[in-house]
């Protein structure tokens, strides 16, 4: 409410707004209506115009601003009755003179006109009622039947005219309703004399589904949306898919949470997703899409965290009888109120339904966590145009409010994998693929990341398997050129395991052979060291005779010499 | 409204009751005095004696507008005899407020007995 207040401040003072209080209709306007001045809302039959209307006065009410509703086509008994089936306690509010409801009777029989006339009458009946409870709304619905009463057109016009004037001087805030006509606006033709703001209601019907659309045409000085905004009418009134984020202006936080899997997490990084990021599944049927979902419901619910499951092909009770099988209980968190389930069929009503239906049970859950499996369901039944802006709303909301989505993808077996159908990635911070690998007759499923915006993660394939104690990831075989999964991952380990096996032992059978070896030659040396030895003492003994001999023969020598007296030299 | 099976209401009132009229009008606007003074002027030429005009002024009287689902003004109401008829407008047109009025001349309405005859 203070932005609204700010936006009021932002503008020029001369265009004040009256916010409705419907939920929604506020943003689209950039405020509310415009204080003071006519708006027309008009549509075709059955689109919402008495109801938008009504809660106008409603929301009014509800914040003591009293209103007056002038009904042209309903008794004021039949409005209390079709409007008690949402909530709305118009006889509470009429005792309590906060809304007035005036129901005018327009009979054509017994009537008769002679000389002039104006709609004064109708003038001083608004005017009574505004003074009566001090109204500061006024909505006359739908006021074209006028036309179809007796008053001429010509003066009815110009009574027209001289009723905006009027309602204008008093300064109330009025909501006009006009049926549709077959090329205008209104069959009558309102819009030329409400200039100030008109608002176009309709119910189209796409493939036999039908959905609510709101547009703004004009909204003279003041910003407003212009594009067709989805609304919804439920047993609490009327809601419009708000454009929250017409910027990408949301705060991020840093903060990590565990996908459940402590392998995936370590994957990215060892810590798992950002808390506010969206993470895209995607996978063939049968590839663990949901499984890979519940992990992240569990690991979250243990945290304490409250998480919302939007499931489109399965029934809730479904969802957590095949959990259990995989080991993941999740009624517990169920029946601790941690975790809800909102399952419908994508077909019972148009994408922009199911988007603001969720945004609604978001509104009011208010989890950490949302699921939406599939979301590739809802783009059955949505045009590929419309599906980009329509899911980046919702993203974008969920970002906004720091709820981390896990959404699933089914893509078609033989399609390209990394095919989304209406290009959903760009919105997705974290995309995981599951991959069916086939091959030695069996499918085994492979995961890996595509993306993940952020963080460092690994860049590896992993084997996954469905346990009764969950989701296991494995490294793949990788070698020889080829990844292999299952049981050819199975039996190339066993392979290798004998390869490996025979190698130790021939391994082991030549170390014993140099151990031979060495104990041999060492023999051999220890041999020749034997033999050397013996030779050594052998001539070291003949060295030893030899040179007694030498000594010998010149002690001789010399005796000789001095026998024979011989000269000296 | 022709809830009183006892008595044909056109004869009996035609002939025997009291017409009773109001003149919605909002203050005293020249509309407003041209339209009293036509029915004035149509009452006594046809109504002798037999009729009474209330002139209710809704700026007086606001909440009667809502009260007498009255839009337009001036607007006559024929309150009596039943059915109650309206006439929109000053009355400027004597033709249309006497077919409006259902005033037949009175020699018709004894010769047939039947106002509503040759409607």
């Amino acid at each position: 409410m203070s932005n609204q207040n700010s936006i009021l401040i932002d503008k020029s003072p001369s265009l004040l707004k009256c916010p409705t209080g419907i939920k929604g209709l506020d943003e689209i306007t950039d405020g509310g209506l415009p204080l003071g001045r006519p708006t027309l809302v008009c549509g075709g039959s059955g689109c919402g115009k008495t109801l938008l209307a009504m809660e106008f006065l409603v929301r009014g009410a509800e914040m003591l601003e009293p209103g007056i509703f002038l009904a042209f086509e309903e008794t004021s008994k039949e409005l209390t009755q079709n409007f008690a089936s949402i909530g709305f306690d118009l006889n509470d509010l009429s005792t309590r003179n906060l809304i007035d409801i005036d129901h005018v009777l327009l009979e054509r029989s017994g009537l008769e006109a002679s000389g002039e006339y104006d709609l004064e009458g109708l003038f001083i009946r608004i005017g009574h009622a505004i003074d009566r409870i001090g109204a500061r709304r006024v909505v006359l619905d739908s006021l074209e039947t006028l036309f179809t009463g007796y008053f001429s057109e010509g003066i009815l016009r110009l009574e027209l005219r001289r009723l905006f004037r009027f309602l204008k001087e008093r300064g109330v805030t009025t909501v006009v309703t006009g049926e549709q006509g077959e090329r205008t606006l209104t069959r009558y033709g309102l819009e030329e004399y409400v200039a100030d703001c008109v608002i176009f209601l309709d119910h189209k019907v796409t493939d036999q589904i039908a959905t609510r659309r709101m547009r703004v045409v004009k909204y003279r000085g003041s910003s407003h949306g212009t594009n067709e905004y989805p609304f919804l009418i439920d047993d609490h009134g009327l809601s419009v898919m708000p454009i929250s984020s017409l910027a990408l202006d949301h705060t991020v936080t840093d903060e990590r949470i565990s996908s459940g899997i402590p392998r995936l997490d370590t994957m990215m990084g060892g810590q798992g997703y950002y808390r506010g990021s969206s993470i895209l599944v995607t996978g063939t049927a049968g590839s663990g899409k949901s499984s890979l979902a519940a992990h992240f419901i569990d690991a979250a619910c243990e945290r304490g965290e409250k998480c919302l499951y939007f499931a489109f092909e399965e029934s809730r009770d479904q969802i957590l009888r095949n959990m259990k099988s995989i080991g993941i209980d999740l009624k517990r968190w169920t029946d601790a109120g941690l975790l809800q389930f909102r399952n419908t069929r994508s077909t019972l009503y148009g994408m922009e339904m199911h988007l603001v239906t969720m945004h609604k049970a978001v509104e009011q859950f208010q989890p950490s966590i949302v699921i939406i499996d599939p979301i590739s369901d809802l783009l059955v039944c949505a045009k590929d145009s419309e599906v980009m802006s329509m899911l980046s709303r919702l993203i974008d909301y969920l970002k906004l409010k720091h709820i981390t989505a896990l959404c699933t993808d089914l893509t078609a077996v033989g399609g390209s994998l990394e095919k989304t159908e209406v290009g959903v990635s760009p919105l997705m911070d974290t995309w995981i693929l599951l991959q069916t690998m086939e091959g030695t007759g069996e499918r085994n499923r492979g995961l890996y990341i595509l993306k993940s915006r952020g963080m460092e993660h690994s860049n590896q394939v992993r084997e996954f398997t469905l346990t009764n104690s969950g989701i296991q990831l494995r490294d793949v075989y990788i070698g020889s050129g080829r990844v292999l999964t299952g049981s050819a991952r199975l039996s190339q380990e066993a392979l290798e395991a004998a390869e490996a096996q025979v190698l130790n032992e021939e391994i082991e059978r030549k170390l014993r052979e140099v151990e031979r070896k060495r104990l041999l030659t060492e023999a051999q040396i220890k041999a020749l060291q034997a033999d050397f030895e013996s030779g050594k003492e052998e001539l070291e003994r003949n060295i030893l005779s030899e040179k007694l001999r030498r000594d010998m023969l010149a002690k001789d020598a010399e005796a000789m010499a001095r026998r024979r007296e011989a000269d000296r030299g | 409204m022709t809830d009183k099976p006892t008595k044909l209401p056109g004869e009996d009132a035609a002939l025997h009751e009291t017409w009773q009229l109001r003149l919605y009008v909002a203050g005293q606007t020249a509309k407003s005095l041209i339209a009293l003074a036509n029915l004035t002027q149509i009452c006594e030429k046809h109504l002798e004696g037999r009729y009474a005009i209330t002139v209710i002024d809704l700026l007086k009287d606001p909440q009667l507008a809502k009260g007498d689902q009255i839009l337009a003004l001036p607007t006559l109401v024929r309150l009596l005899p039943e059915p109650v008829k309206q006439i929109l407008g000053d009355l400027s047109n004597t033709e249309r407020v006497l077919v409006g009025l259902d005033i037949k001349p009175l020699e018709e309405i004894g010769w047939t007995g039947n106002p509503h005859a040759g409607i």
